[in-house]
This record gives structure tokens, C-alpha cells and sequence, in this order.
């Protein structure tokens, strides 16, 4: 069969699609968007995360077929998506709020960012970097699918909400306490941003 | 092979000569990994490609009467269907030490899910439904499950006739090792015991669960070679088994290492690697491999799980007197790296402790289960599991504190390990208790201060809970272990690193290649930052890691940084030598200090050790490169000796300790981990924010065995039951505490920089302060991992 969506704002076609392809699979192998990643296709991990007209959805999970004329966003496209809310007028970075003490407690060098710096990347992402939330990297795209959209809603997560938001997400590498600690860094550049410091 | 294709990429790294070692530098593959463009071994990708498939064994020990792969050959889309009558030479089977473990099943199966035969489609999903229709029968035999199957009269052997190297001195041919220890004579020292403590102790069968499922692609060659991209911890050992079964020069398999999903040891074997390649000869096209979730829990090694059984010693002022224990691990229906598991779990199964007179054995098994291997702590894990059981107990029968009494039989620089091979280096662990005892403790059932009713999320369970806190009771645990780095044993452990210097855009740059398998550790980052502070450069550009280099060795063994870090650190020093020989023959004239000053190259120049600027490095080096590439050894060590098991027969020791808290609803079983922290000599941080994120990861996988991570296997049949993410559980983001780490620096001068591997020992002493933690709270002796709430409830 043939679906047709959006990805990433742009109109995209797959032919011979198969009934039983996931859109994970449609992704990844039929239009070069290998982001989403296949660790479990069983939908327990949270790897393969992408919106699906705005809800965070595990991508292994959903029929290629569902998603005919709908709107999917990525980990390829989530920068271009949050420049877009914050020109919209959304709060700018998609990150706002969140108390200055818990950006206090921040300890890493934003400073020293050697990476990204002639990319366009999303706040979550570059709080992801900067926090050393990436060990091998492979959970990586779901969780900032997932953090970027816990951000979109709640500009001032707590731990405890931060948890809520990314328990659907596995990581193997990291513990999660730097991940923890990128959500917070990205809410909290967020918040300077708005009153006005800069990013 | 022309075409598109979607392979891995240079990463380069600007920024600054002084983000160097010691600084948090941020990795190079941030952004790429950051944006969904970094290159995963299951993303590669080639015009044309087919998709290979694998059908395994649904019995665990089976004779396999016939084979009929006729319908699935028939299939529409179906390019080729392998068994063990199409591998195209005699060399039929691979292994790390021992070469047991069958390309394809032949004869007989082993364990449940072992490869039977392989399927080329152009469609996964294709290759799934034509495996579906190959026709096996098998005729199945009795299963050994444990030592008493394996060794009772009559049993089945797991290997008839086997003849490695290990054979000759196990008591049974369903034993694969044995190390024993003797040193001084454990049954007079006991007469100094006031008091004597014994216990046995199960570990679970634990999981790498690393999230990148097994995968790659071979593409095959012009020349009927094949060029494998992969995710591996050891390009060159995968090259080593792969290329004779092939029946290619191992120049004609070039293997490119792929973005690895995370590895833990799991990676250490071969997977898909000979299959995929098999696939793509057979059939002249692209061949893709992927394994799913169910598939990744039979296509990798576990961690062995284990029986233990100890008996400590010590006299009423709280000195250990002797130990005996005995280990066996269960290594499942192939070798693997079970010889060296075996190896580590005698020699530190002391734990970090003095104890002269020591009777210790330890065996691996073969068995119809799971094949077990490698796993972050290897076989160090376990035995610290039990040590520490001891210890509490000890301290407890002896009314003593259960840290002043390990701080009072802690080793030190000095102290001889059971083997005979002295401590030569920093061993902080009463430091690291005292450390680890003097951290902050949360506060006092925090979801009970919180207000009048509990935050149901923060107690046991959490938001699934049924309780309000009624039977919560708190508990505190402390660990700490001991594990080897590197390579042991006299094994020739060694790393290559290539250096190249050059001037590009008019600035001097340096491209670093070696065959490391970057899983996630972080080694990519550190060698730009030796790089960096070796040749003062800003630019440093890491080459994938592929075969065109020399060997790296494993990332395993929390070797890396010290040996191929090693490698960059000795190779770049020899590239500067170059450099400034350069720089006396161009400039030697202009300046005296070129012959007389002990020269450096800092931020882009080369200065005297005085601080004056001789030259920019890019002027020395216009028209020129250097270009070196070197191998790297550690000191030497030995082996064992079989019968005593005396020998220097490790490298450098780590050591971590840990303090857990935790919150027991005991009606419940359930248990809530609320801190784990750890304090961790590492020797020298080469990049603290790294160290952290290793620390904090090891310490969360030590968790997972504590409350929930066990492969059940079915003790009848030897079946797994339970693979898949849904029952298998690792911990989430709920599920994991808080863990403050205190890092500890104390150089070893026999190590670059004077740096300590750092990746396992975390996972050592996480499990056993969860453990005491949760004796703690309930007064149950619990000793198993993991606890379940049945332990806990005594249902």
C-alpha cells in the first residue's frame, strides 16, 4: 500500500508498504530517518519515540497504515519543531521555568561546548550534550522526544515529574542522573531565556 | 561494492588546546548522536541490501535428525537459506579461548535458542515467515541444569571428546575450569576464630540488556573478500574467529566498527558477525542483520550465575582469621570466556580484605542453560555478592559496626593478595568506607515530611502502590570490592594507536585512529584530549575505528582508557619527538634553546619548558606530516598456578564502595532504593564528567541485580523464559535513586597518567549495599539475588 504523512514538516510518500510495517520501520528504512531507534519493537523501552500529532508515541508500536495524512516529528526534526513553537510564540525555547536553585545546582560547563557549535540544535538537545546525558547514545533520541515534550507542557518539572515524564524510557549507560540533570539544565536556560539573560 | 550507502564518519573536534585531560570535555559524537544522525550498527545501510534472519533451536539439548529447508527456499523474495552443510571450510566452530561454540548447529543442539539455520530475504519480515517454514526434528536428550546433573553418573557430556587446553586438569569433563587457591592453611587459622560465620549464596543469571540490538551489515568485495560494518568490543578478535571460517585471509575481511548500542561485556563474543558475512557470499548482495529484543537475549552471553559458599573467621577484637569458600558458576552450554570468569572470581574472592590463610575454590560448569561470559565485573560481581554477606555478618555476630569492622581488616598498598602478588598501588578502601560513611544521608522518609499524607510516588512501588506508607520501614547498607583491570593472567595484552600530524587550513592538526570500539565509554573523547594535551593542538579528528589499524584489544575489563588511552598517550609522545627533530632541523639555527631547552607543544607552538615561544607548530610542520603508528603494552603478568593458584597474575585493581538506603514495604515485598552513593578511587580523571557518568551507570546495573534483574531459566527443560523487555526488567528512570559519587584520585605510577580503569568496580559493591540495606530494614537474611517479594514476606 501507499501512506502518505508528514515528517518533520514535509510531505513524504512510501510505496509497497507492507500491512504489518511499523511506522518505526517505515522510518528507519524506507525514508532515511534512522533517529528513532529499535531496541525492543515491543514498545517497553521508549527508544523509538516520535509525536504523532503531538503525543509522544512509541513508534514500534503504531501500523504504518495509522499514520496515513497525519503529522510525525522526530529526533531528526525535533530542532527545527522547537525553533518553530518558539516562533509561534510559545515560550522560547519550548523550555521554560523552573526555580534559579535548582538551575543552581547545575555543574557542568556550558562554556566548554566544543560540539554543536554551527548546529542548530533544539535546548533539550543541547542540554543533553552539555550534561553528559550521552553515554552510548542509543536511548538518546526517544528521551529527548519525551523531555522535549514534558518541557512543551511543563516549562518547571519537579524530580519527581521528570521521572513520570521519561519513566517509559530505558537507559543502560547513564543511571540517569545526568539525564535528569539535562532536563533540569534545558528548563532552567529556559527560564534565563525568558527573563530576559540570553541563551 | 558501488552504490549508496549509509556507513560511519570521522568525527572531528575543535575547540581548545586546553580542554585537554583532567578538563570535562564534551564527546565528539554529541551532535551527531544528539540528532538522530550518528551511525548505529542496526542503521547501516546499502542500496540493494537483503535482510538476513536467523532460526534457532526452540529445545535446549537436542540430536537433530534432519533438516528440510526446501519450502523455505521456495519463497517468493528468499535469496538463500544456509545450514551447517553450506559453511564453506572445515573450521566449523569459533570461541574466544576455547573454540566450541558451532557457526550453525550440526549434529546437536545445546541450549535453548542456538543458531540452527540462516535466511537471505528481501524483506525482513519475509526471511522471518521462510525460516518459519524450515522443517527441523530433533530428538531430545536429557538436560544438565547443575553441578549435580553435570557431574552425576552417567550424565550427558555437553562436549564428548573435547580436548582444550583446560581439559586435563578439571575433575569432569562437564567442568570447562578450575582455580584453585591455596595460600597458608585455613583449618589452623581457624582454631584463632572467636567467632565463625558460613553461608551459601545464589546469584541470578544477569543480562547486558544493552539497548543496540546485535546488528550489522557485510557488503561483499570485488576481490571475494567482504567488508563488515558492526558493533563489537574487539574488531580484531571478531576478525581473528571470523575470516577461517570464511575461508579468507583476514585482509579480505574488513570489518569497520558501527555505533555500539551499549555493550557490558555482552559484545565480547560474535553474534551475527559470521552470518551476516556467510549471507552476503552466498548470495553477491548487501546483507543486513537485525536482531530483535527476543532475539538479543539468545544471541549474546550472560552474566554466570553463580552458588557460593563461604565460611569466614575472626577473633572477638574483629580480625578476620581465614576463609574458605567455594564457587560455582554456571557457564552454560559453551566456553565463552568462562576459563577467565573463573580465573577472577578465585583470585578476588577475598573481596578487598587481609585474610592470610585462605582454602578457595572456584569452577565453571557446562551446561544445557544459557551460554554465560563476559559481563561489567566478570566475575568479580558475584564473589563480592557473598564477601560482603560475610562481612555483615561477621560484624553483626561480633556487635561490631559494619564499616569499622571492614576498615579494620581493609587491605593497603602493601597488602599480599591471596595469590602471593603484592598490592603495589593505592588501595583507599578504608578511605573510601570513611568517605562513603561521612556523606550526607537523605532525610528521614521523605514522603512522610513532605506533608500530612505520603507522596504514593515516592514510596515502594510507587504509583502502582496499595499502601500509604503504613509498613514502610528504612534501611542502610554499605559495600565496597575489589576488581582486577586489564587483561590478566600472562595474557599478551596489548593496544595500537595511530597518529597522524599534519597542517591543514594552515593549522597544525592531528587525526587519531585506532581499532577501539567506542561503546558509549567515552573513549573517543579521551583520546582527543591526550591528543590535545600531547601535541598542544586545538583540532583533533578521531578516525573510525576499523582493521586498517593494529589491534586495540577489548573494551572490556575496564582496560581502555589505560591501554589504548595508553597507546595515544606513548605514540603521541613519540609524534612530538618528530615534530620538534623537525623543528631543530628547519629552525635549530635561528635559536639555541632548539638544542639546549626541554621543548613543548602548547596551544598550536612549541615553547621551552621556560615558557618561551620557539615556533608555531604549523610553521614546523608546513610541508611535512608525521605519521606514527605504535603498540602499547602493559607490565607483564603470569598465570595462576593450578594447584596453589599463586602467581602476579593481575594488572592494576580497582575499588569502589558503596552506601545504600533504601525503603522496605514489608506487607508489600516491594523495595524502594532511595540513595545509592558511591566514593571510587580512579586513580587519575582523565575527563570527571565521564567518570561520573561511568560510576553512576555501573552503580544502576548493580542495582538491577539487587531488586529485579534475573534471565529465569526453566530448571526441567533449561528453556529461557523470560526474553523479553516486558519480563526482564532493568531499571527505569523511577526505579533509580539518587547517586551522589565522591571521586577519589590517587595515582597509580604504573599506569598512564597514573589513571585506574573505572568501569566495573562500581558494579561489584552496588548489589550487596542494596542487599545489607534490605537485611537492614526487615531483620530477614535474604541471600539471593534479586529479591523478590516473596523473600520479603516469607509467602
Amino acid at each position: 500500500m501507499r501512506v502518505t504523512f508528514t515528517v518533520n514538516g514535509r510531505k513524504q510518500e512510501a510505496d509497497d508498504v507492507w500491512e504489518g510495517e511499523s511506522l518505526l520501520y517505515v522510518l528507519r528504512e524506507r525514508m532515511g530517518l534512522p533517529g528513532s531507534k529499535n531496541a525492543c519493537e515491543q514498545g517497553e523501552c521508549g527508544s523509538c519515540t516520535v509525536r504523532l500529532d503531538g503525543i509522544p508515541v512509541c513508534s514500534c508500536l503504531v501500523a504504518a497504515g495509522q499514520v496515513e495524512g497525519r503529522e510525525v516529528v522526530t529526533v531528526e526534526g525535533l530542532a527545527d519543531f522547537a525553533k518553530q513553537r518558539a516562533e509561534k510564540g510559545g515560550c522560547a525555547s519550548g523550555a521554560c521555568g523552573t526555580s534559579l536553585q535548582e538551575a543552581q545546582q547545575w555543574q557542568s560547563k556550558p562554556a566548554d561546548s566544543q560540539t554543536g557549535e554551527n548546529t542548530d540544535l533544539s535546548p533539550i538537545q543541547q542540554a543533553f550534550i552539555d550534561a553528559g546525558a550521552v553515554q552510548c547514545g542509543f536511548c538518546t533520541p526517544g528521551l529527548l522526544v519525551a523531555a522535549d515534550e514534558l518541557l512543551e507542557r511543563n516549562d518547571s518539572p519537579s524530580d519527581a515529574d521528570i521521572r513520570e515524564a521519561l519513566s517509559g524510557n530505558l537507559c543502560r549507560c547513564t543511571g540517569y542522573e545526568k539525564i535528569l540533570d539535562a532536563v533540569r539544565l534545558a528548563a532552567a536556560r529556559g527560564e534565563n531565556r525568558t527573563v530576559g539573560q540570553g541563551a | 561494492m558501488a552504490g549508496a550507502t549509509r556507513t560511519p564518519t570521522n568525527l572531528t573536534q575543535g575547540g581548545k588546546t586546553d580542554a585537554g585531560i583532567g578538563a570535562s570535555t564534551l564527546r565528539p559524537d554529541g551532535t551527531l548522536k544528539v540528532t538522530g544522525e550518528f551511525a548505529y550498527s542496526s542503521d547501516m545501510w546499502h542500496e540493494d541490501m537483503l535482510w538476513g534472519f536467523t532460526l534457532r533451536s526452540t529445545v535446549a539439548h537436542a540430536e537433530i535428525v534432519s533438516i528440510d529447508t526446501s519450502e523455505a527456499l521456495a519463497q517468493s523474495g528468499v535469496y538463500a537459506v544456509l545450514t551447517y552443510d553450506d559453511l564453506p571450510t572445515d573450521v566449523k566452530n569459533y570461541g574466544l579461548e576455547i573454540q566450541d561454540t558451532p557457526v550453525l548447529a550440526h549434529g546437536k543442539v545445546r541450549h535453548h535458542g542456538e543458531p540452527v539455520a540462516l535466511v537471505a530475504a528481501d524483506h525482513p519480515e519475509t526471511a522471518r515467515r521462510a525460516a518459519a517454514k524450515i522443517k527441523i526434528e530433533y530428538k531430545e536428550l536429557p538436560v544438565v541444569t547443575d553441578e549435580a546433573s553435570a557431574i552425576a553418573e552417567g550424565a550427558p557430556l555437553i562436549h564428548e571428546g573435547r580436548d582444550d587446553h583446560h581439559s586435563g586438569h578439571v575433575p569432569h569433563p562437564n567442568i570447562v575450569h578450575r582455580q584453585p587457591i591455596i595460600r597458608g592453611n585455613a583449618d589452623e587459622a581457624a582454631k584463632k576464630a572467636d567467632v565463625i560465620v558460613s553461608g551459601e549464596y545464589v546469584f541470578g543469571m544477569q543480562d547486558q540488556a544493552f539497548l543496540g540490538p546485535e546488528s550489522g551489515l557485510a557488503v561483499p568485495g570485488e576481490d571475494g573478500g567482504v567488508d563488515l560494518y558492526v558493533a563489537t568490543q574487539w574488531l580484531h578478535s571478531d576478525l581473528r574467529q571470523i575470516a577461517p571460517v570464511l575461508g579468507l585471509p583476514e585482509e579480505k575481511v574488513r570489518m569497520t566498527l558501527s555505533g555500539v548500542g551499549g555493550a557490558f561485556g555482552g559484545r565480547e563474543d560474535l553474534s551475527m558477525q559470521i552470518h551476516a558475512c556467510l549471507l552476503a557470499l552466498r548470495t553477491g548482495k548487501p546483507v543486513k542483520i537485525v536482531y530483535n529484543r527476543f532475539e538479543s537475549f539468545f544471541g549474546h552471553v550472560h552474566r554466570h550465575p553463580a552458588k557460593l559458599w563461604y565460611e569466614h573467621g575472626a577473633t572477638k577484637d574483629g580480625k578476620l582469621t581465614h576463609m574458605k569458600c567455594r564457587i560455582v558458576l554456571d557457564g552454560g552450554a559453551y566456553a565463552s570466556a568462562s576459563p577467565a570468569v573463573v580465573g577472577n572470581a578465585s583470585s578476588l574472592s577475598v573481596g578487598p580484605y587481609v585474610v592470610d590463610d585462605v582454602e578457595i575454590e572456584a569452577i565453571a560448569l557446562y551446561s544445557n542453560n544459557p551460554p554465560c561470559g563476559a559481563m561489567r565485573g566478570f566475575g568479580a560481581v558475584q564473589a563480592c555478592f557473598a564477601y560482603e554477606a560475610q562481612m555483615d555478618k561477621l560484624a553483626k555476630k561480633l556487635g561490631m559496626d559494619p564499616v569499622e569492622f571492614r576498615q579494620l581488616n581493609a587491605m593497603e598498598q602493601g597488602t599480599i593478595m591471596p595469590t602471593g602478588q603484592p598490592v603495589d598501588s593505592p588501595a583507599p578502601v578504608a578511605e573510601l568506607l570513611r568517605r562513603i560513611k561521612a556523606m550526607p544521608l537523605p532525610p528521614e522518609q521523605q514522603w512522610l515530611a513532605a506533608g500530612e499524607s505520603a507522596d504514593v510516588r515516592a514510596l515502594p512501588g510507587g504509583l502502582s502502590n496499595t499502601t500509604h506508607g503504613e509498613g514502610v520501614v528504612r534501611g542502610i547498607g554499605y559495600a565496597v570490592g575489589i576488581k582486577n583491570v586489564g587483561f590478566s593472567e600472562g595474557f599478551d595484552d596489548y593496544s595500537t594507536a595511530r597518529v597522524r600530524m599534519e597542517v591543514v587550513g594552515g593549522e597544525a592538526v592531528a587525526t587519531v585512529h585506532t581499532a577501539m570500539a567506542e561503546v558509549g565509554q567515552g573513549g573517543v573523547t579521551v583520546h582527543a584530549q591526550i591528543a590535545r594535551t600531547e601535541l598542544g593542538v586545538e583540532q583533533v579528528t578521531i578516525h573510525p575505528a576499523d582493521t586498517q589499524v593494529g589491534s586495540a584489544g577489548s573494551t572490556s575489563a575496564s582496560r581502555q582508557t589505560y591501554m589504548t588511552g595508553g597507546a595515544v598517550k606513548n605514540t603521541c609522545e613519540n609524534v612530538r619527538e618528530k615534530v620538534l627533530e623537525i623543528g631543530r632541523r628547519k629552525f635549530g639555527t635561528y635559536h639555541p634553546a632548539w638544542a639546549t631547552a626541554e621543548l613543548l607543544l602548547e596551544g598550536g607552538k612549541v615553547v621551552t619548558d621556560g615558557g618561551e615561544v620557539l615556533a608555531d607548530i604549523a610553521e614546523v610542520l608546513e610541508g611535512e606530516a608525521v605519521d606514527l603508528e605504535l603498540e602499547f603494552r602493559h607490565r607483564p603478568t603470569e598465570p595462576f598456578d593450578l594447584k596453589t593458584g599463586q602467581g602476579f597474575g593481575h594488572v592494576q585493581y580497582s575499588f569502589a564502595a558503596h552506601r545504600a538506603v533504601v525503603e522496605v514495604d514489608t506487607e508489600l515485598g516491594l523495595v524502594k532504593v532511595i540513595e545509592l552513593a558511591v566514593a571510587q578511587d580512579v586513580g587519575k580523571a582523565l575527563n570527571p564528567l565521564s567518570v561520573v557518568g561511568q560510576i553512576q551507570g555501573g552503580t544502576t546495573q548493580g542495582l538491577g541485580v539487587a531488586v529485579m534483574e534475573e534471565i529465569i531459566v526453566d530448571p526441567k527443560t533449561a528453556k529461557v523464559r523470560n526474553p523479553s523487555f516486558t519480563d526482564y526488567l532493568i531499571p527505569t528512570i523511577l526505579d533509580t535513586p539518587t547517586i551522589p559519587v565522591d571521586v577519589l584520585e590517587l595515582a597509580d605510577e604504573h599506569a598512564p597518567y597514573g589513571l585506574r580503569g573505572i568501569g566495573e568496580a562500581p558494579t561489584l559493591s552496588s548489589t550487596p549495599a542494596v542487599l545489607a540495606a534490605i537485611r537492614n530494614a526487615t531483620g530477614l537474611e535474604l541471600n539471593k539475588t534479586p529479591v523478590r517479594p516473596e523473600h520479603l514476606t516469607g509467602t
